[in-house]
């Protein structure tokens, strides 16, 4: 059996990386999502696996390290809380133009501006629909568990590397600082240069006279010629969209309500659904594991025949607004609740809210 | 079984790796657990506390707001968590420092003399180990073999004598606690 271990979020992501045959870590401290480094800096894993763990001067820098990396076609990560991950825009936005994959951890704290250090999910909006300039899409995934977090870095180094994207982890503060048991997968080794040909024959690796030379840029001073690389994002998108929907259900099969959280809000939604329960009110939960591609078929089919919908999250209102997307078309009501600014909502709250909403006793 | 459990005091009394500890041991009986710390700016204010979950099943919600246990080791936290405590429930605190000793008659209520236990031991860093041990001599929901394998985690082997002289602070803690009727 694999050893479990007992570590905080943070920690399963910066072990994960080690485990997982990452090349290279640049970060720039915040909080609360300093342990990934923290971590990196006392494993060495440059001693064992040759990783590159640096702590750059800015966010900003730290992000084209990652650009830089990716372009050799190396597995490159980052990790920030939401005030880095607004410097870091920019970076992402480049690196998704030339088609680099990367993984991008974004452990969210409240904001605008520098705002709390309390966990929030007020970066759905910014991650999700990709937060820098220009027309693109990150893959996210929405982690709920220490264990999440760390299958999630080989899962999003996966994806980026499948669809030449940068893959984002969405967590925060909660899911990065509590400690729950982890169990470890077998070590996966770096990649050898060899291997690296393989998976990325695009990657600028010094030219051979075997092959053209690669070019890596998100530049393009002719209008068609951008517009059809738009358009063969937009394919891609729409591949992403077909095939890489993860979501879970808690409840579902009889539910005649249905409430939607991601990340550490799902795990309260699970306790609210158990006290409906108790009551004899037949609710259930849909967890978006990948927030994009959005589970909305999945949405859309369970808004024919709920009731409600509830979206439950640690912001002013954001998801709330695909599941609307999703649920269009049908005469299903969708209602938000939510606390901001680093304040938790607890799963009483929640169940009074949801009745107020449904006009339940 | 599922408890949930608050231990809140001071930062420096070992309120965290207490929790740690004690969840680490649970996992070892394998067993599921969250260990939820407070990091706010109440941490920097020189409080710190921590939620502990253990449970037989899969945890949902990390955070709670009532109680199966409150470990208190200082007056701010007494005034912020006696209330918290479900009927029925636990509440231990070290009486060293309170002015406000509990009022609620519906839980029960203990005292752990932990400075002293640890001055008894010849250690004063082994306090939040006599408080485990008061804990555990009222609650013993990790039996003790599995706290030595918890110690073990979480102390690395080059220090193997801390693990005896927290193991002892451990038992005398058990000796000590003294619940008030």
């Amino acid at each position: 059996m694999a050893e479990k271990i007992l570590m905080k979020g943070n920690e399963a992501i910066a072990i994960s990386a080690i485990r997982n045959g990452v090349d290279g870590y640049f970060g720039y401290p915040i909080t609360p999502q300093s342990e990934v480094m923290e971590t990196l800096m006392k494993e060495k894993p440059w001693e064992s696996t040759g990783m590159v763990v640096l702590q750059a001067e800015s966010e900003t820098s730290s992000i084209n390290m990652v650009y830089g990396g990716a372009s050799c076609g190396k597995k490159v990560m980052t990790s920030s809380s939401s005030p880095g991950i607004s410097l870091m825009c920019e970076g992402i936005s480049y690196i998704a133009g030339a088609e680099l994959p990367c993984l991008v951890v974004d452990v969210m704290r409240g904001g605008p501006g520098l705002g709390t250090i309390q966990p929030s999910q007020s970066d759905y909006t910014q991650v999700v629909k990709g937060g820098g300039h220009g027309d693109y899409r990150n893959i996210v995934l929405a982690p709920a568990s220490a264990q999440d977090m760390y299958d999630f870095v080989d899962l999003g180094f996966e994806l980026a590397f499948k669809y030449r994207n940068p893959a984002g982890i969405l967590a925060d503060g909660i899911i990065g600082q509590m400690m729950e048991k982890v169990e470890m997968h077998p070590v996966k080794p770096r990649r050898t240069a060899e291997e690296i040909l393989q998976v990325a024959p695009w990657a600028t690796t010094g030219k051979p006279s075997s092959r053209e030379r690669n070019i890596i840029t998100s530049l393009s001073l002719d209008s068609d010629i951008q517009e059809k690389f738009n358009q063969k994002l937009k394919e891609k998108y729409d591949l992403i969209r077909r095939n890489e929907v993860r979501y879970s259900e808690f409840q579902t099969e009889d539910a005649e309500y249905l409430l939607v959280a991601f990340g550490c809000a799902s795990r309260i939604c699970e306790a609210v659904v158990e006290e409906l329960r108790a009551e004899g009110i037949k609710a259930g939960l849909l967890r978006p594991i990948t927030l994009f591609p959005f589970p909305e078929n999945e949405i859309a089919a369970l808004a024919k025949r709920v009731k409600s919908i509830m979206s439950i999250e640690l912001n002013l209102g954001q998801m709330v607004e695909d599941i609307r997307l999703a649920a269009a078309g049908t005469s299903c009501p969708v209602g938000f609740y939510g606390r901001q600014g680093g304040n938790i909502f607890t799963p009483e709250e929640i169940v009074a809210e949801f009745k107020k909403f449904n006009n339940l006793k | 079984m599922k408890e949930e459990i608050i231990i809140a005091g001071f930062g420096g009394q070992g309120v965290l790796s207490m929790g740690k500890i004690l969840a680490y041991s649970a996992i070892m009986q394998d067993m599921e657990v969250t260990w939820m710390p407070s990091y706010g700016p109440e941490m920097r204010g020189g409080t710190a506390n921590v939620c502990v979950i253990l449970s037989d099943s899969k945890i949902g919600s990390p955070i709670v707001t009532r109680y199966d246990t409150a470990i208190i080791l200082n007056q701010q936290s007494m005034d912020k968590f006696e209330s918290s405590v479900k009927p029925g429930g636990l509440l231990l605190y070290d009486p060293s420092g309170i002015t406000r000793h509990p009022q609620r008659k519906d839980i029960r209520i203990a005292q752990i003399p932990a400075i002293d236990v640890a001055a008894s031991v010849g250690n004063s860093k082994v306090y939040n180990m006599a408080v485990l041990g008061g804990f555990l001599a009222l609650k013993p929901i990790v039996s003790l073999e599995n706290v030595d394998r918890g110690l073990g985690k979480c102390i690395p082997a080059r220090y193997s004598e801390l693990i005896t002289l927290n193991r002892r602070a451990i038992d005398e803690g058990m000796k000590s606690v003294l619940e008030l009727k």
